[in-house]
Formats: structure tokens, sequence, C-alpha cells
């Protein structure tokens, strides 16, 4: 069965705040077992698909399925006994400023099950450790840095062991070594899991190294998608011009406007 | 779940204001005057005008607290009020009491003074006096007063 | 011409659509907080820890302003009342002002300032730095676990900090009256019990310290909760809390002394 490969579907999907159209019909597969990747431009509704995954938004058509569950006809405790199995990373950590380091991670063990201070304790520093931050445990979230907090994040994203993983915009802000032991964690942590993990950036170089299919969106829908290999081979213009960040493209420099001769004045001049 | 110097503070404050409570209630009010409800007895009593009394205003006999006024109604056949009290058990009266309206001091609160009569028998539940005594109304005894001396002026 | 009036008219009609727009969220979010405030009575540790955020770190600013406006009844009251020889009267006016008005109502202002603001500001933050929408995808209710241990910790702590502001006001009145301009102390006593009434007086103190905490964390928590994920939007919402709840508690306030005072 093909079908039951896919953990998420996303069929025809189209989704409208008020008038204002973000996403204008979109299709996408995500397999078991894989990293994939949902790139574009800021505004370009990749952040919206990830919040109609998880569930936070509904579409205005069509359907997102995740374990071949329709979202939309979830009441809020099928939603929510969903959403267990579903980890999140959040652009800046999300974290719970006033807990430890400890008690964040350990926060949905100690939620949504019945086990033991001494298990839940065992449990966070595995966690903790798969990020290589065990020894930070007593830290309060202010005393972090930016990767460290994206870390523990992860962390704790994954604490009830999720089948699926999303990562929102999980590259931002960070230093060139945060960025590559993110991106290691991510493929890593999939693999060690079993999960699929989806990743909403705009760090081309990055995510390709670890991703396995990539969709590109542009202004609510899906213009091109592939393996990082396909990607870096397309001569697309909009994908050749994200890919290798050119200046200009398909996505112009110049802001649209009136033409510049007419806005220097030249033209009364010349005539 | 273990306790925390978080609790001992929350423990503080929920005992202080507890405190602050029973304080208001015991220290500033009149809660030590007021008498259990089920130990009491009502009389009813009918006056041809009670100035200002008002519900819950105090009965007392020789200056002494017995009970208070529980309610106020007119009686559309006699045309006069009627008033209901509320007496403490522990304080018996005379089938044949009286019951007058005063002041304390000249503008003070009403109340209603109970005077002991001869009877051997106890006023209990529910019964009437019938002696009774209206309020003193300033403005008829200014008028009574003026009254006088002029009637008093006209004889001369 | 006609232009200024479609205008103006439109103008109108929109912020009194938005308004109650917003009067109806605010009241669904209300019935929410309500429905589902069963963990925080189950995990009573959870309430526990808000009421020393919103009541035990208010007692300082209650217990000082307690004792000033006591002793600034105290000295007018004094004033006023020996001009007409019954100097002894100041412990009822500053007794019967206390605990039917200033007390539940200037320890309801300065909750508003000091707890109220906060609960806004942390819940606020806690939207803009994603924290609630983070509690939402791992499966917590976030109006559960956060809104609701608050608000039952405010209901709670405010009758508690009015009867404590009331308290200390009486004892302040007691030192000004008593201890420095010399009213005799039985009769600062006496008077005062004989015209503080438990029912009428003391309770109905306690029942508006009590509407007025519902109304004030209510406020607190919804504009919280409703603010705009940024820094402006979240010191905007600091300040309407501030604003909002203290008229609030004014107005109750007149609606709740015309309710109980009036037939006596």
């Amino acid at each position: 069965m093909v079908l039951t490969d896919n953990l998420v579907e996303i069929e025809g999907v189209e989704f409208r705040y008020d008038v204002r159209a973000v996403l204008k019909g979109i299709d996408m597969r995500f397999p078991r077992g894989q990293v994939i990747s949902i790139m574009g431009l800021s505004g370009c509704g990749k952040t919206t698909t990830l919040k109609l995954i998880g569930g936070q938004l509904r579409p205005t058509r069509g359907v997102v399925r995740v374990g071949g569950r329709a979202l939309h006809e979830l009441d809020m405790h099928q939603m929510y006994a969903l959403r267990r199995r579903m980890g999140m990373l959040f652009q800046f950590g999300a974290l719970f400023t006033d807990m430890s380091v400890f008690d964040n991670v350990a926060f949905q063990l100690r939620e949504h099950t019945d086990l033991s201070e001494r298990t839940i304790r065992d449990l966070v520093l595995m966690k903790l450790n798969a990020v290589g931050l065990r020894g930070a445990q007593q830290l309060m979230p202010s005393e972090l840095s930016g990767g460290m907090a994206r870390r523990v994040a992860l962390a704790r994203a994954i604490a009830l062991d999720p089948m699926l993983i999303m990562y929102d915009e999980p590259f931002a802000g960070l230093d060139p070594i945060s960025l590559g032991v993110i991106g290691n964690l991510i493929r890593r942590l999939n693999d060690a899991l079993g999960a699929t993990s989806i990743v909403v950036t705009h760090d081309v170089q990055e995510s390709l190294k670890i991703v396995d299919y990539v969709y590109f969106m542009s202004e609510g829908v899906v213009v091109a998608q592939g393996t990082p290999a396909q990607i870096i081979a397309s001569d697309e213009d909009y994908v050749r011009q994200f890919v290798h960040g050119q200046m200009d493209g398909p996505v112009p420099f110049q802001y649209p406007g009136a033409p510049y001769r007419q806005d220097l004045r030249l033209e009364a001049v010349g005539g | 779940m273990d306790r925390k110097v978080l609790d001992l503070w929350v423990g503080i404050f929920v005992a202080v204001g507890l405190g602050a409570l029973l304080v208001l209630a015991l220290q500033v009010s009149n809660a030590s005057t007021t008498f259990n409800t089920a130990e009491s007895y009502t009389v009813v009593a009918e006056f041809d005008n009670i100035g200002g009394l008002k519900v819950r205003a105090p009965v007392r006999s020789a200056g002494v607290l017995v009970g208070r006024v529980e309610s106020i109604g007119f009686d559309n056949q006699k045309f006069v009020a009627r008033v209901v009290m509320k007496l403490d058990k522990r304080y018996q009266f005379p089938k044949d009491s009286s019951a007058s309206i005063l002041t304390s001091g000249l503008l003070g609160e009403q109340y209603i003074g109970l005077e002991g009569g001869a009877d051997d028998e106890l006023l209990t539940d529910g019964d009437r006096l019938t002696l009774t005594q209206s309020a003193v109304v300033l403005e008829r005894l200014i008028g009574q007063f003026l009254y006088g001396r002029a009637a008093e002026g006209g004889s001369n | 011409m006609d232009n200024v009036i479609v205008r103006a008219l439109r103008y109108v009609g929109h912020i009194v659509i938005d308004g109650i727009w917003r009067l109806g969220y605010a009241s669904r979010f209300f019935f929410l907080v309500l429905v589902r405030s069963g963990p925080s009575f189950r995990r009573f540790g959870l309430t526990v820890r808000e009421i020393y955020f919103a009541g035990v770190l208010s007692l300082i600013i209650i217990l000082v302003s307690g004792l000033f406006v006591g002793m600034v009844l105290g000295l007018q009251g004094y004033d006023t009342l020996q001009r007409y020889g019954s100097a002894e009267a100041v412990g009822t006016l500053v007794a019967l002002s206390l605990v039917r008005e200033l007390g539940p109502v200037v320890s309801a202002l300065l909750f508003a300032s000091r707890a109220g603001s906060a609960m806004t500001a942390e819940i606020g933050l806690m939207k803009a730095t994603e924290q609630i929408t983070a509690l939402d995808m791992m499966a917590v209710d976030p109006i559960s676990r956060i809104v609701g241990p608050r608000f039952w910790a405010g209901v709670f702590s405010m009758p508690l900090l009015a009867a404590l502001f009331s308290a200390m006001g009486v004892f302040g009145g007691y030192l000004i009256a008593v201890v420095l301009l010399g009213v005799d102390s039985g009769a600062f006593w006496s008077q005062m019990q004989a015209s503080v009434d438990l029912r009428n007086d003391v309770m109905n103190g306690v029942i508006k310290s009590i509407v007025f905490g519902v109304a004030v964390t209510a406020i607190a928590l919804f504009e919280g909760y409703d603010a705009p994920p940024t820094a402006e939007g979240v010191s905007g919402a600091t300040t309407r809390t501030v604003v909002t709840s203290s008229l609030a508690i004014l107005a109750l306030d007149f609606v709740l002394t015309a309710f109980m005072f009036r037939g006596i």
C-alpha cells in the first residue's frame, strides 16, 4: 500500500485569513521515516502549512491527514491525543521561562504520564544527553545561549518519543557551529526514533545536507519539489535564484514602484 | 509532592488573612452582641407611628440589648405599623409589658424600649404587646409646644 | 459633505461592532476558564503557586497602604468630629468607611495594579514567546493549565487582602485617634462595635471584594491572553488591564452598594 506509507498528507488545501489567500491549493506527501523540508521566502505560507499539520489552524478547503486521520474531523480530545505523538520545535525554542532545563524537558512526562519521579529523571537525562546538554539540567532558560536553548527545546520536543517532529525555522539566528549541530541532531534523532520530520526553513544550504525531499513554496503554491540532488541540478529560475542566493530573478530585487527615471525626474529634463 | 518555602509563605498569607477577617468580625463589628436566631422568640407590637425605626434596630430593656426588630409592616385594616421583634430566649417578660420607640441621644438611631409589666404569665412566641407608645416626632413636638405657648398667650 | 457623515458613521459603527465582538470573545473566554478549571482544584499546588504570586507578593503594599489610609481617616475624622464634641465616633467612621468601601475598593485597585498587571504581562509574554502555543502543541490546555489557577488564586486572595487592608486601617485609625490624639480607647472600640454590623457591613464588604477579585483577574487574564504577541502589544495590554479593571471596580462598587445598602 502506497497510501499508508505517508504519515502526513495534504490534499488540495486552501487557506485564507479573512479575504487574503495564504495557501492557494497545495498537495504534499510526507512518507514515514523521512526528513522533509518546506522552503520558501518569508510570507510564502510555509509556517501556515506547518500550523495546519499541527492542527492549530483549519484549512478553508481541502484535507490534512496525519496518520490517516483527517484533522478537521477531530474534536479537542482526539486532537490532543494525536498531539501527544507530535513534537514541535519553535523558532526561538519557546522554553517555559519559569522552569529549569530539567523541568522543561520533564514537563510533558509529568503532564501526560504517571511515571515515578525516578523514571522521569532517567528519561529526561537520556533526552538531554542526546542533545549534549545533560550537564546543563539545572540552568534556567535565561542562562542559555540561543543554540543551547534550541537544543533543550529539541530535547523537550522528543520527550514522548513522537512519531512526527515539526521544526519551525530551526536554523534561524544561530552561529555556524550551532547550525551544524542542530542540523545533525535533526537527522540523527529522526533516524534513531524512527520518526518523520518536517523542517520549515529558508536556510537552503544547511537543510539540503540533511533532508530526503524538498518542497519549494512561493506565494501560497508549491512551485518545485524533489530530492536535494534534483533541487541543486534544477534549472528552474525560481529554484536557482533561491538555492544560489542570486540577487535578481523571478523574485525581483526592486520593490514595485514607479520607473527609476521618472522618480529621479530625468524624463522632464531629457524632454 | 514535597513541601516548599513557597507553601510556607502562602500558609502565612492565608492564616493572616483569615485572622484579619476574624478581627473584623469580633473586634470591629458587633458579632459578639448578635445572638443565635435559634434561641429566640418572636413578639409582635403595633404602633401608631414608628418614626425612623428600621429593620434590625435593637430592642433594649433597661438599656440592655435583648433582641432586634425582625420586620416592619403596615396593617391595612387598622392603619397602624406592625413591628415583629425577635427576643433572646434568655430574657423573659411578663405578658403586660409595654414597648415604646425611643431615640438614643438627641439625634441617634431609634430603638424599641421594653418595660416589664406585673403579669404572672410570661410572653411566648407569637404573642402581641398591647401597650405601645409611638415614636416622638420632633415636628409634632415643636408644633405642640408652639400651640401650647399660643394658648397660654391667649388666656393672659 | 455626505462623505464625511458616511465615514463618521462607518467609524462609530466599526468601534461598536468591534467592542461587542471583543465583549463576546471575553465572555466565551471567561466561560471556558470556569468550565475548564478542574485542574486548578485537582492539582491544587498549581493554584497555591499563583496565590503566592498574586496574594503574598501583594501583602506589603496592601498592609502599608491600609495603615496609612486608616491613619488619614483617623486624623480627618477626628478633626471634623471633635467640633461637634463626638470625637469618640471616629472609631465608627474609620471602621465603617474601611469595611464597607475603602477596604474592598482600594485593595482591589492596588491588586489590579500590582498583581493584575503582572498577570497580563506574564501571559502576554508567554504568548509572544510562543509558550502558549507550545503548551497547546504539547496537548496541554493553556486555559486549564495557565489561566485557571491564576484566576482562582486571584479570586481567593482578594477577600483576604481586603480584610487585611481593613484590619490594618482600623489599627492605623486606632494609633492616630487613641494613641496620638487621646480619644478614649473604650469609647473608640465600643462605638465602633455598636455601629458596625457583621452581616450588613463586614460580610457585604467580603462579598464586594470577591466580586472585585473575579473582575480584576478575569480582565487581567483576558487582556494577557488577547494581547498582540509583540512588545508593544504586551505593554498596551498591561496598561489596559489597569485602566479597565479600575473602571470596572468603581462601577461594580456603585452597583453593589446600591443593592446592598439601599434598604438600610
